[in-house]
């Protein structure tokens, strides 16, 4: 008993108790969850039932995937580079997974028989600059895809794996700035104090920036390959893309990763942008006192409810999204990011450093009525943005067609009477 | 020479603001993906549970599993012609043909094996019959265990007359008996005679 205290109350072996809640959660529970529910909202949207044969309601889909999976056969073709064949899914798998690390789940812990004052952080590892982590492994996500998509020496998997590097590259931009937006309010690389200021306050950051928070968003959906971001595996074109040549337990460990990857960055989004773990916005719930609230076990555990909740309403997002947009064109997908999502991304940017030397800083003690200016000049100037985003679209006036200029007019006759004398 | 009055010119359509800002079209859109998705009727009514429900089919043109149809005698039908082999686009019907014991005719298949899974079900041998001897029938929920145990043979497609002719009786009067064993004579054949046996 003794032991098990001291142990709980040290923050290494607290550590691995919350490496294996974050494994358990995202692995055991996210995924299952997300693939699930894939299937079962899949069938609604379109007008269907869904799985609903393995167990009550088809809960144990999931569980009979999994078996199928591993009783397929696993077939590694011949023309294969096999060390990074083998190699690729489990990359992609890990990285989707380590992620986690710095997520701050609930806040930290008092238990009753620690020191005064003393806390555990339900955190893996609690990093000064866990943005920067996030940011790093959820670049390296495209890793997997990449080597495994080169490995199997196939020209449709090699297009998938270009197309998911370009995509990325593109992609971290507006990430990253907007990402650097969050980083400027609360002046912290740290995921858990950008969380305390947003319980805090209850002013969670997307009432500040809600472009940014759009433009992280969609940049995490094109992170995770999703549709409508899905080229790398778009299969009209791409057979399978990168993963055409795997098969049973490897293509497995790719889908896994890609559904864990999405659960991975929506609890970035959510720390970022909705507030962590707090239940509610506009109210304030955090303080630096030691309450039950703020530091007990069983608080610790409603809020890790709050923001598995948060969790799960993003992946359902994430589905709905999926059927309800469809995937961009290369072309147009390269546009989306360097013509528009980079240039307003830069607008929030210059807008959050104009806050801050405005002095329309948000200060987390004076709840979210103190900070009402603060939260008006920033909505005003997103609107500016908006609006300058509108009124820049509505000034260009050359068709998003995507067509080559050197190809004839659309609708020039004589092109067209010079093209129907080659038909002949 | 493509004439001019064929030339179809397709203007690409002018997006407007919302639609250049996808985010107002994303949501427009995903209102309907919600609408669909908690349509609970819907789904309900356009569903077949299929092994508990099954389609009502129009069993007289479904192209499901073959038969070889019987006369009135019992015996097959076929005449071991070779023109559904032949009609079969999928090359999946194989006839032995022997000499028949009948008088009444020539030849009878020895042995008469249909794939089922090379099969596509386009209906060619059926038209293609000159006696109405194989027939398609509404029946689908075929399984079997291994590819072998799908390649239906002659015993097999006759008891699945026995079992389907209740549903889907056999189309035409057969033709092949001018008859001689007591049965019907030509003049019975055409398609719209009565049957009198
Ligand atoms: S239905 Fe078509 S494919 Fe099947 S046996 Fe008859 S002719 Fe051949
Ligand atoms: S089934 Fe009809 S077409 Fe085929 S061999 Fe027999 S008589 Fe000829």
């Amino acid at each position: 008993m003794e032991l098990i205290q001291n142990l709980l109350a040290n923050q290494l072996f607290f550590s691995v108790i919350m490496m294996a809640v974050g494994l358990g959660v995202i692995a055991g529970v996210s995924a299952p969850f997300a693939i699930l529910f894939e299937r079962k909202l899949s069938g609604w949207i379109q007008d269907r039932i869904g799985p609903n044969r393995v167990g009550p309601w088809g809960v144990l889909q999931p569980v009979a995937d999994g078996v199928k999976f591993l009783m397929k056969e696993d077939i590694t073709p011949a023309h294969v580079d096999k060390p990074v064949f083998i190699m690729a899914p489990f990359i992609s798998m890990i990285v989707a997974l380590i992620g986690f690390a710095v997520i701050p789940w609930a806040g930290e812990i008092h238990f009753p028989w620690m020191d005064e004052g003393a806390t555990v952080r339900t955190q893996v590892a609690n990093l000064n600059v866990g943005v920067l982590y996030m940011l790093s492994v959820a670049s390296l996500g495209v890793y997997g895809v990449v080597l495994g998509a080169w490995a199997s020496n196939n020209k449709y998997a090699f297009y998938g794996g270009i197309r998911a590097t370009a995509q990325m590259i593109s992609y971290e931009v507006p990430l990253g700035l907007g990402v650097l937006v969050v980083i400027l309010i609360g002046g912290t690389l740290e995921l858990d104090k950008i969380v305390y200021a947003q319980a805090q306050s209850g002013v969670w950051n997307i009432f500040l920036h809600p472009v940014a928070f759009v433009l992280v968003l969609t940049a995490a959906f094109a992170e995770t390959n999703r549709t409508p971001f899905d080229l790398a595996e778009a299969e009209q074109e791409l057979v399978g893309g990168y993963h055409t040549e795997y098969s049973a337990m490897k293509f497995a460990a790719f889908f896994l990763a890609e559904y864990s990857h999405m659960a991975t960055n929506s609890a970035l989004v959510i720390v970022l942008f909705l507030g962590g773990w707090a239940p509610l916005p506009f109210l304030s719930f955090w303080s630096p006192e030691h309450t039950w609230w703020n530091v007990g076990w069983l608080a610790a555990l409603i809020k890790f409810g709050c923001f598995f909740g948060k969790i799960a309403a993003f992946l359902v997002f994430y589905i709905v999204i999926r059927w309800t947009v469809p995937r961009f064109r290369f072309d147009q997908l390269m546009r989306l990011a360097w013509k528009g999502m980079v240039p307003l991304a830069i607008g929030a940017l210059v807008l959050q450093v104009l806050m801050t030397a405005l002095g329309f800083i948000i200060r987390p003690e004076r709840g979210f009525a103190g900070n009402l200016p603060t939260v008006l000049f920033a909505l005003a100037g997103n609107a500016v943005l908006i609006g300058l985003a509108m009124f820049v679209t509505a000034r260009s006036t050359r068709e998003v067609t995507g067509r080559q200029d050197n190809l004839p007019a659309v609708g020039n006759r004589n092109a067209n009477a010079k093209l129907s004398g080659i038909i002949q | 020479m493509i004439r001019d009055e064929d030339i179809m010119m397709v203007a690409p359509p002018t997006l407007t603001t919302s639609d250049k800002l996808y985010l107002p079209q994303v949501i427009a859109g995903m209102r309907t993906t919600l609408r669909h998705m908690f349509s609970v009727a819907k789904r309900a009514e356009t569903t077949v549970q299929y092994p508990e429900q099954k389609r009502k089919l129009r069993v007289e043109n479904y192209r499901g599993v073959h038969r070889l149809n019987k006369d009135p005698d019992g015996r097959v039908a076929c005449v071991a012609c070779f023109m559904c082999s032949t009609a079969c686009p999928a090359h999946c019907i194989h006839i032995e043909a022997g000499e028949s014991p009948w008088p009444d005719r020539e030849k009878y298949p020895v042995k008469f094996d249909i794939d089922e899974l090379r099969c596509i079900y386009c209906g060619m041998c059926e038209e293609a019959c000159p006696c109405d001897a194989i027939e398609l029938t509404p029946h689908y929920d075929l399984v079997g265990k291994s590819r072998q145990e799908m390649v239906f043979d002659k015993e097999k497609l006759l008891r699945i007359f026995d079992e389907t002719k209740d549903v889907k009786p056999r189309k035409n009067p057969p033709v092949t008996d001018y008859g001689l064993t007591g049965g019907q004579d030509k003049a019975v054949a055409r398609p719209t005679a009565e049957r009198k046996v």
